[in-house]
């Protein structure tokens, strides 16, 4: 008999109208509010922003 | 000495009357008509609207700052404009009416060389019935279009909280409130917000929370959607925000026009042509847009808002208005000086410009009625274009009728959208998005009508801390604070 294997993020799986999406799992969630990581992305994002602001001016 | 009348206050009038009166200085006269005693950073409303910010946190009062940039500042609204003069005068001017208490109800005449319009959308309530009446708020919903709106919002929001907690369910139901509306943004950003707070509330189980727009498809945002790149891939801004919803449990509606607004109800259409009805105890539906009703008029005083303004109110400009199928539609039919083609003294900027179409696709249900998301023109593109505007004109000013006019068109700028789902410097994350251009061509960028090197999004901490230092930023360049110039729109 094989054990029920339950992961939190997927449930909203079980809902029709999320059924075809994606969900995040737990690392990338994790990484969304890692500190280390949120600060290169936040530097790199604003680099990215500079360039579009700059091109639109 | 020349006089430039800005009528408006918002992103693109304090915008484009601020650099104008950098650039002309002492030489030139400089008016604002502004019915707003504030400045609003409208973006930091959704904050205001969950009782996270106040609204002295998002508003301070333009007096002060027009006197420091050497401003005439008219708190009053505009009523017409006589383009052409009057039979006495060949002077142009608008007639203004007072909104200040010492002068309300007071009309005046201001005679201006050159004049932009930048007056913001009219918030059409009363388009929807039920909605509201005229630009006023109804009594069933709730809006965070202006600080006000979103101070009564967040009491409602406290006194929903408060009954989930003594154990009464709550259905909120949070978007747009028309099939023509557009800033479907804010809604976006808005029920992502609530969810947080709810959750930070720990009564988040005893919600029921849903979106009900008039996009096509989810991640529409008035653009037609977008395709981003995310984690290496190019992908449709459906599947972002589709998965945004479904992470949440937050269920949506979308194309849907929301045809009636009752209390506790609303009743819809959908683009399938059914209909139905959606229960709340807690609604914030986003108005569609108007042009503000200015009326013009030719030297005999006969009317000619028609060759003025489109029929939605909003200011014609250098754009194509030639009607075409969707599959006709270029990136060059949009404007690209803003300069009325009637009269070469008037500009429009941000919203109060007459868009030369929509940009997603154009949508009817089979009853006829079109469910379509409206052109954004807030934000960036607003202050871009305000501030390209005040250089056509101070150049007018200073060299002559024929300077050159400066270019800002949507299909040749980008734009930043950071939507928040939460206020924390730790536990809040924000969708931080760029898009390039604003307008899709397809005939630059074949694939997906978008440079998707500049184009993409993500979300996380750092799209949350850039909202926090924009909300900063751009208040302080608002303020024209030392060194504001350097602030980009």
């Amino acid at each position: 008999m094989s054990e029920n294997k339950l992961v939190e993020e997927e449930l909203n799986f079980q809902k029709e109208q999320f059924s075809l999406t994606m969900i995040p799992g737990k690392f990338a969630r994790a990484m969304r509010t890692c500190v280390i990581w949120q600060f290169i992305r936040f530097l790199i994002i604003n680099i990215k922003m500079i360039v579009v602001v700059s091109k639109s001016h | 000495m020349a006089r430039l009348v800005v009528l408006g206050g918002g992103v693109a009038g304090h915008t484009t009357a601020t650099f104008a009166a950098k650039w002309l200085g002492s030489e030139h006269e400089v008016v604002v008509v502004t019915p707003n005693a504030k400045w609003n950073w409208i973006p930091s409303n959704i904050w205001v609207g969950v009782g996270q910010m106040t609204k002295e946190e998002v508003t301070f009062d333009l007096a002060p700052v027009y006197a420091k940039a050497g401003i005439n500042y008219y708190q009053a609204k505009a009523v017409s404009l006589n383009p052409e003069g009057s039979e006495s005068s060949d002077r142009p001017f608008v007639t203004i009416e007072y909104t200040s208490a010492d002068k309300a109800g007071q009309s005046e005449n201001i005679e201006y060389d050159y004049i932009v319009n930048a007056t913001g959308p009219k918030l059409n309530f009363g388009a929807t019935p039920g909605l509201g009446e005229g630009s006023n708020l109804g009594e069933h919903t709730v809006s965070v279009c202006t600080a006000d709106h979103a101070v009564h919002a967040s009491e409602k929001f406290a006194e929903a909280i408060e009954k989930m907690k003594s154990g009464t369910r709550q259905k909120f139901l949070i978007g747009t409130g028309h099939g023509m509306c557009t800033c479907q943004g804010a809604a976006f950003e808005y029920i992502f917000n609530i969810e947080h707070e709810l959750r930070k509330a720990g009564v988040r189980d005893m919600a029921d929370i849903k979106w009900i727009s008039n996009e096509s498809f989810l991640g529409d945002f008035g653009m037609g959607g977008l395709h981003m790149k995310v984690g290496g891939y190019v992908v449709s801004s459906k599947l972002f925000a589709e998965s945004l919803f479904a992470e949440r449990s937050i269920d949506w509606l979308i194309g849907a026009h929301t045809s009636k607004v009752e209390a506790g109800k609303v009743e819809y259409e959908l683009l399938d042509g059914s209909t139905g009805e959606e229960e709340f105890d807690f609604s914030m539906l986003i108005p569609p847009f108007a042009g503000v009703g200015l009326k013009a008029y030719d030297k005999a005083g006969e009317d000619i808002t028609d060759t003025v303004f489109a029929p939605n109110g909003f200011m014609k400009v250098d754009a194509d208005y030639t009607p075409k199928p969707y599959a006709e539609w270029k990136a060059s039919d949009w404007p690209r000086t803003y300069q009325n083609p009637t009269y070469k003294n008037m500009f429009a900027a941000g919203i109060a410009f007459a868009p030369p179409h929509i940009i997603s696709k154009p949508m009817k249900s089979p009853n006829g009625t079109p469910i379509n998301p409206t052109p954004p023109r807030t934000g960036m593109p607003s202050g871009i274009i305000g501030k390209a505007v005040a250089h056509s004109v101070s150049d007018l000013m200073t060299k002559g009728e024929n300077a050159h006019l400066h270019e800002a068109s949507m299909a040749e700028m980008g734009a930043a959208c950071v939507a928040s789902a939460g206020k924390g410097i730790f536990d809040g994350t924000a969708a931080a998005m760029t898009v390039y251009p604003v307008v899709p061509d397809f005939e630059k960028y074949p694939g997906t009508g978008r440079d998707t090197d500049y184009t993409f999004g993500e979300i996380g901490l750092a799209g949350h801390w850039i909202k926090h230092i924009l909300h900063h930023l751009f208040i302080y360049k608002a303020k024209l604070n030392p060194g504001w110039t350097l602030i980009p729109e």
